[in-house]
Parts: structure tokens; C-alpha cells; sequence
């Protein structure tokens, strides 16, 4: 009875479905519509478009005061739609040169279709593509900061203990969504994001320590070989990740704030206010790292044990509470970039191991095991990755930056900052 | 809780096509890793061009299935050589990022808008294996019992996988016995060595690289075949890693070690899937703890944790011989 019921209520649902469709389609007819807006978002005035089919004119309309155009269509079909780039108002120009002209634009039966010209500033061709440049050095740095953020422990770690640790990127997204746990989830206290970062990046240290005390440790000192370890790391890589997308959600969530912004215009570049203080911080951190590295007791103990383990062991410093120390340094290093990561673009339960390969392709070309050579070699790959956007397709960049990792270990093995030394 | 339907899920998996298929791809990897001592992570690639080998072939330029199925076993062969010349000379642990970097560019071409005029992009291709149906000889019709059993086309790519697996199986067996399998062996244990008695070590990686990867391109084809349709996305990293954990589990450095791992693996990744949905279904799981959907992610993590507790307790998997694998980076 009640499987007919739900028969019965589907079919319904079918059949109201198909004719509210065919009643809309008659009541609506097709038109081609836009707003037209500069680079700061401002409408901009009498503009004409117009819109022609099979080399007939159809329609012509003026942009008004807020921007828009309208223009309605005899039927779908294909359409051309051209902006008159003479009426465009002093110092506005098509972002897209050629791209006055929009051919075959389809309009669907009973469409309103939107059709979009994106306006920039005018002038030559020359500086837009300077500009163009800057703008992606400038989001090519910002992904390098974050990524040289989180190669640091990937790199340490490597350098004191010869792991090669796949779970890094795991560390990441932990520490991506422990605050989004803290600041946006629902379940959660729902604290300004500031805090809630500072929480995540103390946790993100709990967690390093953790894993270097409850499982690396005790693996070192039963001697497994270090291929093992490399094998147990993308074990425990598969088994966190899936654990974050059981917890988390598949769905690609953002934080509670600063997420709406306006851009500020600095010079050729325009930056969000969110993105220059992540990346202003990003280097404060990396400045505070290379300190500590330099100047205070612990951190030259680091380098000097990942220079030479059995030296250092030799000479009174306790291997492995520095080796615990780089842990925690790489977990609280990992959670902060993973929470810029996801304050810049957008938190994922995936989002680490995306980019493992590139703070892999940062370590290697900056050296493996050395702190500076991941800062330098991370920036690099962010640079080339963003960069290479400006003439090939977006969804190639994280290749591109793959393909640099690819051609370095070909040219100079031991990376940019790297000691020769026998790798092959 | 039904523990028959459990017992026959697993079973139906481990006999299935995707355990000829992880069998195939584990005895390519068996090849670099259990033999010559290659980490070679970026075996999924070889699956990848292997697969769309026939599928561009036949799917977008109507050519014969026979001549995709060369070319996708030549790409094999190109990739081993364009990954291996440049990269063999490394240490073990950046041959590892180097190839799973390699195997991820390549998805990334696969999938792009820009290939999409040959590999159709993130759609991917369907419906080009019907010539291969075309030649099953088994008439219509469900074989075998209950649960356990296969419709006439799925038999069909079974057997045919199966038949493949016997066939590399043996010819690794064939191929280690010999003393090119002693040089590669010595290879694998102290490579120093090999080189001082005047073998050419980077000539017998190379080979061993694309023996190994012509074998799992014949996986990637099989499972092509199997699903009458390839995407570049499922072949990812995650791909490569299940190998692993197949060949870990059955022994690395044995000719049956990755036929035997894909069977247990598959039985035990099948039956747990059919065990939590019977266990949410029934109520034993409350759901709020797990859904329905997020079985498939519990299956990779468990996958996961195998694999560590492989790794760490019993690196010789299952059947393997302990002396075989004391493994270090050198």
C-alpha cells in the first residue's frame, strides 16, 4: 500500500514537473542580459551590446545606470554578442582583448541567459601583462609562504631522523580543522579565529609529540628499517586522512571569518586584507624559525644532528629529545600553515595531501633535511606553480611545480641549498 | 547479522576481477620492489597509460581494440623509460617522490581541459571494449550459486584476468630463476656489490622497470575492460598504495606473494565493507557514529592501519621470507 502511495505521489510529482516546465517556457521568452562593471566593481554607464544572429542584427541595448543591459530574443538558439568597445568610458577596457565578441553564445528554450564582459582597467597591452605577472608573483608568494610553512617540519624531521614522513600532509588538514572545529563548527565553542588558530597550532604540537613518542620513537628503537618507516607513513597518511573525512565531511568548508573581503588595490596588485596578513605572518614565522635555528641552543642542536646523528650523539646532545623537539616545532608549523591554507583558500579534508607533493617538490629543491633550503625551495615551487597559470591552463599548475622537483633532481640532486653529496 | 551474505561478499571479491586486477598490478611492483628493490611509487601511472591505451584507440579514433591495447602497452614501456633514465641514479627515497611525482603530473595531463580533444578530460571514456565481448565464448547467462555468482561477461574478464595472472606469475618465476632474476636480486641487496663484479646495474633497473611496469599496464587494461570505462581521477595515488599493501601482505620477493595478497586483501577489504553495512543497517552501529556513505572511507582507513601493522610487526608479509627483505635506504 504504501509502496503505491510513493508510486503514485512520484508520478505526480513527474507529470507537475513537466508541465510547470512547458508553462514557464511559454510564459518567460529567451533573453540575453549582463552587468557590466569596472575593476572596482563600479556599474559603468552607456555601453552598448549588441546581439545578432547569422550575421542579422537582433537587438541592441545601452548599459544603464546600474550596469545593465538587456536584450530580448526572437527564440533559442545561437547567438553573437559584441560590445561596442567605443562607447567604453575613458580609462575601462575588456580585460580579455579579443574578447569584444562572444560567439555562439546558446540560448536554451525560455533561458535568461547572463552573459558576461569582464572589464579592467584600459590601456595597452603591455603593462596589463606586467601586471598580470605581479599579480601572480604575489599569490605565487603566498602560496610558497604557506607551503614553506609547512615543509619545515617535513624537511627537519628528514634531517634528523631520515624519515620520510608521508602523514605530513596530514598534520596540515589536522591542523586546518581543529580550528575550523574550534571557530565554525557547529559542535564546537565557535572562537574568533585568532584564537581558535592559537588552540590548533598548541594542538598540532600535541599531535607531533604525540606521534614522535607513541609511534616513530618506539619504531626507531626496535630498528626498523627506514623503507619500513617510509611504508608505515603513508599507512598512517591513508589512516588519518579517511578519519578526518569520516569526522569532517566530505564538503569543502570555510572559516566563520574573514572570509568576505574587499580587495585593497596596493600599487599594480590587488590583495585582500586576510591575504597580506597571512602572508606578512608567514614570513614573520619563517624569520622566527630561521632564529631559532641560528641563535638558540636547541635550534643549533637540530642542525647539528641533522647534520651528523652520531657526531651530535657524541658530542652530549640528547638526540632524542631533539628529534622530539623538531616534532613538535613540525606538528605547531604544520597546523599553522594548514589554518592559513584554509583561511586563503578553503578547508578540506584532503587538502594536505594535496599539498604534500608540492612541500615534497619545495624540501627536495631547497635540499632535503635543511630548514632553509625548504623556505627557499617552497617559494620557488609556489612561485612556478602560480606563475605558470599566466600562459598555461590553471588546472596544469601543481604539474608545472611537480615537473621543477623532476628537472632540479635531474640538474643539481642535492637541490639549490643542498650539501653534494652522494645521492645516487 | 548474516554472516553467509559476509562470507560470500568477500569471497565474490577476492575471486573477482579487481583482485586480478590489484594481483596484476602487485606482480608488476613485485617485480620493482620485491625484486630489484625499486620504490617505485608511481605504479598507478603505468596503469593509467596501460588503460587509455585502448580506450583513446578505440573510443575516439575507432581504431581496432588490438592496436589500443599495443599502444597502451608501448606507453608502458615509453613511461618506464622517460621516468627511469632520469631518475634510476637516485637514492631509493627520492626515486619514491620522484615517480609519485611523475604518476601525478600525469593524471593532472589526463584530466586537463587541454587533453580533453584525446582523453576527453575528467569525463573520461566509455564503451570501448566491446570487441573484446564480442569474443567470449561463454553463452549468455548467471554462473555459479547465489551471491557467488557472475553474469557471462563478468566470467568472461575473470577468467580472462585470471588467465593473465597465471601468465606473469610465471613468467617472473621463469624470469628470477634465471641469471638475469640473480642480478637483479643482488641488485636489491647490495648494489655496490653488483656494480664491482661488472654488471651494468642502471641497464638491469631499467629492464626490471619496465618489465614490472608492462605488467601493471596489463592490469590497468584489465580493469578498463572490466568497467567499459576510464577516469583519470581513478587513478590516483591511493591506487598505487593499495598495490603496495597487497604485495606487502603476500610477500614481497615471491613469485605467488602478490596473487595470494590480492586475494586475502580483497576478501577482507569486501567482507569488512559487507560487515559495517550490515552492522549500520541492523542498528549495531548507531548512526550517528557512521553512515551508509562513509563505509568506503572506513575501508581506506582500515587499509591504512593494515598496512602499518604490517609493515611494522611482519614486513615479510604472510608467505614472504624474512631474509628476503631486510630493507634499508641506500
Amino acid at each position: 500500500m504504501r509502496r503505491l502511495l510513493k508510486a503514485l505521489l512520484a508520478g505526480l510529482f513527474a507529470v507537475s514537473l513537466l508541465l510547470g516546465g512547458s508553462a514557464l517556457a511559454q510564459e518567460l521568452a529567451e533573453t540575453l542580459r549582463g552587468t557590466l562593471r569596472d575593476a572596482a566593481g563600479e556599474p559603468v554607464e552607456g555601453v552598448a551590446v549588441t546581439v545578432a544572429r547569422d550575421g542579422s542584427q537582433v537587438g541592441r541595448d545601452i548599459s544603464d545606470g546600474q550596469g545593465v543591459w538587456e536584450v530580448a530574443l526572437p527564440g533559442p538558439g545561437d547567438y553573437t554578442v559584441t560590445l561596442d568597445e567605443e562607447t567604453l568610458p575613458e580609462g575601462v577596457g575588456l580585460r580579455n582583448p579579443d574578447g569584444a565578441t562572444l560567439d555562439a553564445v546558446t540560448v536554451r528554450p525560455g533561458q535568461q541567459r547572463t552573459v558576461i564582459f569582464p572589464l579592467g582597467e584600459g590601456g595597452s597591452s603591455a603593462p596589463r601583462v606586467l601586471r598580470q605577472l605581479a599579480q601572480l608573483a604575489v599569490e605565487g608568494v603566498k602560496l610558497g609562504v604557506i607551503i614553506a610553512i609547512t615543509a619545515i617540519g617535513l624537511s627537519l624531521v628528514f634531517g634528523t631522523t631520515r624519515l620520510i614522513n608521508f602523514a605530513h600532509g596530514e598534520l596540515v588538514t589536522l591542523g586546518a580543522t581543529f580550528a575550523f572545529l574550534f571557530n565554525a563548527s557547529a559542535a564546537g565553542p565557535r572562537l574568533q579565529l585568532i584564537p581558535a588558530a592559537a588552540l590548533s597550532v598548541a594542538l598540532g604540537g600535541v599531535v607531533g609529540a604525540g606521534l614522535d613518542r607513541g609511534l616513530w620513537r618506539p619504531l626507531r628503537t626496535r630498528g626498523t628499517g627506514l623503507i619500513q618507516m617510509f611504508i608505515i607513513s603513508i599507512g598512517l597518511s591513508l589512516l588519518l586522512r579517511h578519519l578526518i573525512l569520516i569526522l569532517f565531511g566530505s564538503r569543502a568548508r570555510p572559516y566563520a571569518d574573514y572570509t568576505l573581503q574587499q580587495a585593497l588595490q596596493l600599487g599594480p596588485v590587488a590583495l585582500t586584507p586576510r591575504d597580506l596578513v597571512v602572508i606578512v605572518l608567514s614570513f614573520v614565522v619563517l624569520g622566527g624559525v630561521g632564529l631559532l635555528l641560528q641563535r638558540t641552543r636547541v635550534g643549533k642542536a637540530m642542525r647539528a644532528v641533522a647534520d651528523n646523528r652520531d657526531l651530535a650523539e657524541s658530542s652530549g646532545i640528547d638526540v632524542e629529545r631533539v628529534v622530539l623537539t623538531v616534532w613538535i616545532l613540525g606538528g605547531a608549523l604544520a597546523a599553522l600553515g594548514g589554518v592559513f591554507f584554509g583561511l586563503v583558500e578553503v578547508i578540506t579534508w584532503d587538502m594536505g595531501f594535496n599539498l604534500l607533493l608540492l612541500m615534497f617538490a619545495g624540501v627536495i629543491l631547497g635540499g632535503l633535511g635543511t630548514a632553509f633550503g625548504a623556505m627557499v625551495g617552497s617559494l620557488l615551487v609556489g612561485l612556478v606553480a602560480q606563475l605558470s597559470t599566466a600562459y598555461f591552463p590553471v588546472e596544469l599548475r601543481n604539474a608545472w611545480a611537480l615537473a621543477v622537483l623532476i628537472v632540479v633532481l635531474l640538474l643539481r640532486p642535492q637541490g639549490i641549498l643542498g650539501q653534494p653529496q652522494r645521492i645516487g | 547479522m548474516d554472516f553467509s551474505a559476509i562470507f560470500a561478499d568477500g569471497a565474490r571479491a577476492a575471486v573477482g576481477v579487481e583482485a586480478t586486477v590489484y594481483a596484476l598490478a602487485a606482480i608488476g611492483l613485485n617485480v620493482h620492489f620485491g625484486y630489484t628493490g625499486l620504490l617505485n611509487f608511481g605504479h598507478v601511472g603505468f596503469m593509467l597509460v596501460g588503460a587509455y591505451g585502448p580506450a583513446i584507440v578505440v573510443a575516439q579514433y575507432g581504431g581496432p581494440l588490438w592496436l589500443g591495447v599495443l599502444i597502451g602497452l608501448a606507453c608502458a614501456v615509453v613511461l618506464a623509460l622517460v621516468l627511469g633514465l632520469p631518475t634510476l641514479r637516485l637514492r631509493a627515497d627520492y626515486l619514491a617522490i620522484t615517480t609519485i611525482a611523475a604518476a601525478e603530473i600525469l593524471r593532472l595531463i589526463y584530466r586537463s581541459n587541454y587533453a580533453r580533444p584525446v582523453t576527453n578530460g575528467v569525463f573520461g571514456l566509455q564503451q570501448f571494449a566491446d570487441a573484446f565481448y564480442a569474443l567470449s565464448p561463454i553463452p549468455p547467462g548467471s554462473y555459479g550459486l547465489g551471491r557467488l555468482s557472475f553474469s557471462a561477461r563478468g566470467l568472461w574478464i575473470v577468467l580472462v584476468g585470471w588467465a593473465l595472472v597465471a601468465l606473469s606469475a610465471l613468467l617472473v618465476f621463469a624470469l628470477m630463476r634465471s641469471p638475469w632474476g640473480r642480478v637483479q636480486r643482488s641488485i636489491r641487496e647490495d648494489e655496490d656489490a653488483a656494480r664491482s663484479l661488472g654488471k651494468n646495474v642502471f641497464g638491469y633497473k631499467l629492464q626490471s622497470l619496465v618489465l614490472g611496469g608492462v605488467v601493471g599496464a596489463v592490469g590497468g587494461i584489465v580493469l578498463a575492460f572490466a568497467n567499459q570505462a576510464v577516469t583519470p581521477d581513478s587513478y590516483n595515488p591511493v591506487v598505487t598504495f593499495f598495490a603496495y599493501t597487497v604485495l606487502i601482505l603476500g610477500g614481497a620477493g615471491r613469485v605467488l606473494g602478490p596473487v595470494v595478497g590480492s586475494v586475502i586483501f580483497w576478501f577482507l577489504v569486501a567482507g569488512t565493507d559487507s560487515f559495517l553495512r550490515q552492522a549500520i543497517g541492523t542498528g549495531l552501529v548507531p548512526p550517528g557514529l557512521l553512515a551508509a556513505p562513509e563505509v568506503g572511507a572506513v575501508r581506506f582507513a582500515l587499509v591504512g592501519l593494515g598496512l602499518m601493522l604490517l609493515m611494522a610487526f611482519r614486513p615479510e608479509g604472510l608467505f614472504g621470507d624474512r631474509r628476503e627483505m631486510l630493507l634499508d635506504a641506500r
